[in-house]
């Protein structure tokens, strides 16, 4: 773990990142119960107020919505609900994927082919039709957002942590185990998870970004979330109305989505190329499927 | 090779089942539809007519099971929004999706396989970390925005581009780069990595040896054996302009099976939206099927297996 600080500190793009993301989100953290009162303070002679000037003190920097409402206030909570839908929809697919992934792999048999073709159906629907059939039939919530993104995202890490037990299995110390008569629930849990995790979280990385961005998304297609929540899907659709009236209010969510999505991206890249060469290998979208092919 | 095709085609079936069953399910907890197709004043006999005309009357079970029956003769039932068969509304709209597709992902990756290679000729050149950041700049931009932000720039604020319709040349457009805009920064970094793989293997460096120009090298011998894993992610990808063409539909309301899907779950249409997830799972099935072709025609060691 030191070794990785140590190689984040002598990249500079890598570092960069680091420092964005650690700062949006400690914005988020703190900023959001300070800001919330201005966020949803209505000026309506302030109606589209243009960005980049500071007549009307710092809040209005980038401009006010239809409402009058200040840009930087909504876009600071906004930010808070986007980070909280993004990190808890990846820390549970996550956690709920990999557990039946390795059990899935260990196990083997009936239940393993149960547990692919379940896997197989949530592939073959459209992510964004699944959600948005769900989504209407339960009310849009935080809660909901999550779940469904969740079921959503299950597969990636129940295919990366499947693939990598059906190796693990076979290995020696796996089978010394099994001699000593552990059962299998010590074995999945004692040897196979530490192996596993590290290429779950590189996984994890990578997939906060799409997340946010499929959040966004729903938000905007209207069945994410819906005010008094707001994240920052939901200030494009509500900008969208606007467009040619006030740019600001579509543009600036935009960007903080970008930003944030890019950040992320870019230290997940680095990530990749400067860790352990096997956990890229293992995380090679097509490896499955060739193998399957030349059988 | 057929063993293999017909496993893949027997368990791809399997799960279509599967996405049937539950969408029929999910579809009825999504509310009656007599409260959305009735006057708000309607009777209680008005609405028990409506039920019993629509089938809507029976026990979950008998309507499911009737279901079932009809949709093995391909019956989807009547749209109630549309006054047609269901399967003739989204049937009618997919042309348009696929046409919208194949344009995208031709251009992808005629756009991703150059790029890829250059990116790897070079690794870590200032070429390389450049299309590496491109195609993770892409990957981060959410497409909505890009695609309202198209709008502004390109109609509004210039007045080069249309806002909406799909007549002319220019209307295609903006659809197409919204829905180029993931696929082609994936795509890209696929290709990047295959082929640093490939350039890297004993044959390519012997040809190199020999003398053969890096072009011939790339494009002739390295681009081949490379090929596997792009078309594997290129196929991935055209089966997820599904969700590209959702947004598409929403922005410049493009007519195609996102705006059909979309208005049947706002409209509680059950028919079409069984009939439309039926004909995209036939249709992603259909394409894991051509990938699996392709690969054999790209592959030859496949063939003799």
């Amino acid at each position: 773990m030191q070794g990785r600080i140590g190689l984040l500190l002598r990249s500079p793009l890598a570092l960069a990142c680091a420092l964005t993301l650690i700062t949006l989100v400690l914005v988020a953290l703190i900023g959001a119960p300070l800001v919330k009162d201005i966020a949803n303070t209505q000026n309506l002679r302030l109606r589209f107020f243009p960005p980049f000037s500071l007549d009307h003190g710092w809040t209005y920097v980038l401009g006010a919505d239809a409402l009058g409402r200040s840009m930087l206030a909504q876009l600071i909570v906004g930010a808070r609900t986007s980070f909280l839908v993004a990190g808890a929809t990846v820390a549970l697919a996550a956690v709920i994927g990999t557990s039946i992934g390795m059990v899935s792999g260990y196990v083997g048999g009936l239940v393993d082919a149960a547990l692919m073709r379940i896997s197989d159906i949530i592939v073959t629907i459209p992510s964004l039709l699944l959600a948005l059939s769900v989504l209407f039939v339960l009310e849009p919530s935080i809660f909901n957002l999550i779940a469904v993104l969740a079921v959503a995202r299950l597969p990636i890490y129940l295919r990366v942590s499947r693939a990598q037990t059906l190796e693990i299995r076979e290995r020696v110390f796996v089978e010394a185990s099994r001699a000593i008569g552990a059962t299998s629930a010590t074995i999945i849990w004692r040897d196979i998870r530490p192996l596993v995790v590290p290429t779950v979280m590189t996984v994890a990385m990578l997939e906060i970004a799409s997340v946010m961005l499929a959040a966004a998304g729903l938000s905007f297609l209207g069945v994410g979330l819906q005010r008094p929540d707001v994240d920052w899907g939901t200030i494009v659709s509500e900008g969208r109305e606007y467009l040619t009236r006030a740019w600001w209010a579509t543009v600036f969510p935009g960007v903080a989505i970008l930003v944030t999505a890019l950040a992320a991206n870019l230290l997940s890249n680095w990530m990749r190329s400067s860790g352990d060469p096997l956990q890229a290998a293992a995380m090679g979208a097509s490896a499955s499927r060739e193998e399957a092919a030349r059988q | 090779m057929l063993r293999f095709l017909s496993v893949r085609l027997t368990t791809s079936l399997v799960a279509l089942v599967g996405v049937m069953v539950l969408v029929f399910f999910l579809a009825r907890l999504t509310g009656s539809p007599a409260s959305l197709y009735l006057p708000v004043d309607a009777t209680d006999a008005m609405v028990e007519a409506f039920n019993r005309q629509n089938g809507l009357d029976q026990p979950l079970p008998a309507q499911f099971a009737q279901f079932a029956i009809n949709a093995l003769q391909l019956d989807f039932g009547q749209s109630l929004a549309q006054q047609r068969p269901a399967s003739v509304a989204v049937l009618s709209a997919m042309p348009q999706t696929i046409l919208l597709a194949v344009v995208a992902m031709t251009l992808t990756l005629a756009l991703s396989i150059p790029l890829g290679i250059f990116a790897a000729m070079k690794p870590n050149s200032l070429l390389d970390r450049t299309i590496t950041l491109f195609s993770l700049f892409t990957a981060s931009i959410p497409d909505f925005w890009f695609a309202l932000v198209c709008v502004l720039v390109f109609a509004v604020n210039l007045g080069w581009l249309p806002t909406s319709g799909q007549g002319s040349l220019a209307s295609w457009v903006l659809p197409v780069a919204t829905i180029m805009l993931h696929p082609i920064g994936v795509l890209t970094q696929v290709v990047r990595g295959a082929m640093l793989e490939t350039l890297n293997a004993g044959y390519v460096q012997n040809a190199r040896a020999r003398g053969y120009s890096w072009w011939r090298l790339a494009f002739r011998h390295a681009l081949r054996n490379a090929a596997l894993p792009i078309i594997t992610v290129a196929g991935d990808r055209a089966g997820g302009m599904v969700n590209g063409a959702v947004i598409v539909s929403a922005v410049f309301a493009w007519p195609g099976i996102g705006q059909v899907l979309v208005a049947a779950v706002y409209n509680r249409d059950f028919a079409v939206i069984q009939a439309g997830v039926f004909v995209v799972g036939i249709a992603v099935i259909l394409l894991n099927v051509l990938v699996d072709l392709v690969y054999v025609a790209a592959d030859p060691r496949i063939r003799v297996s």
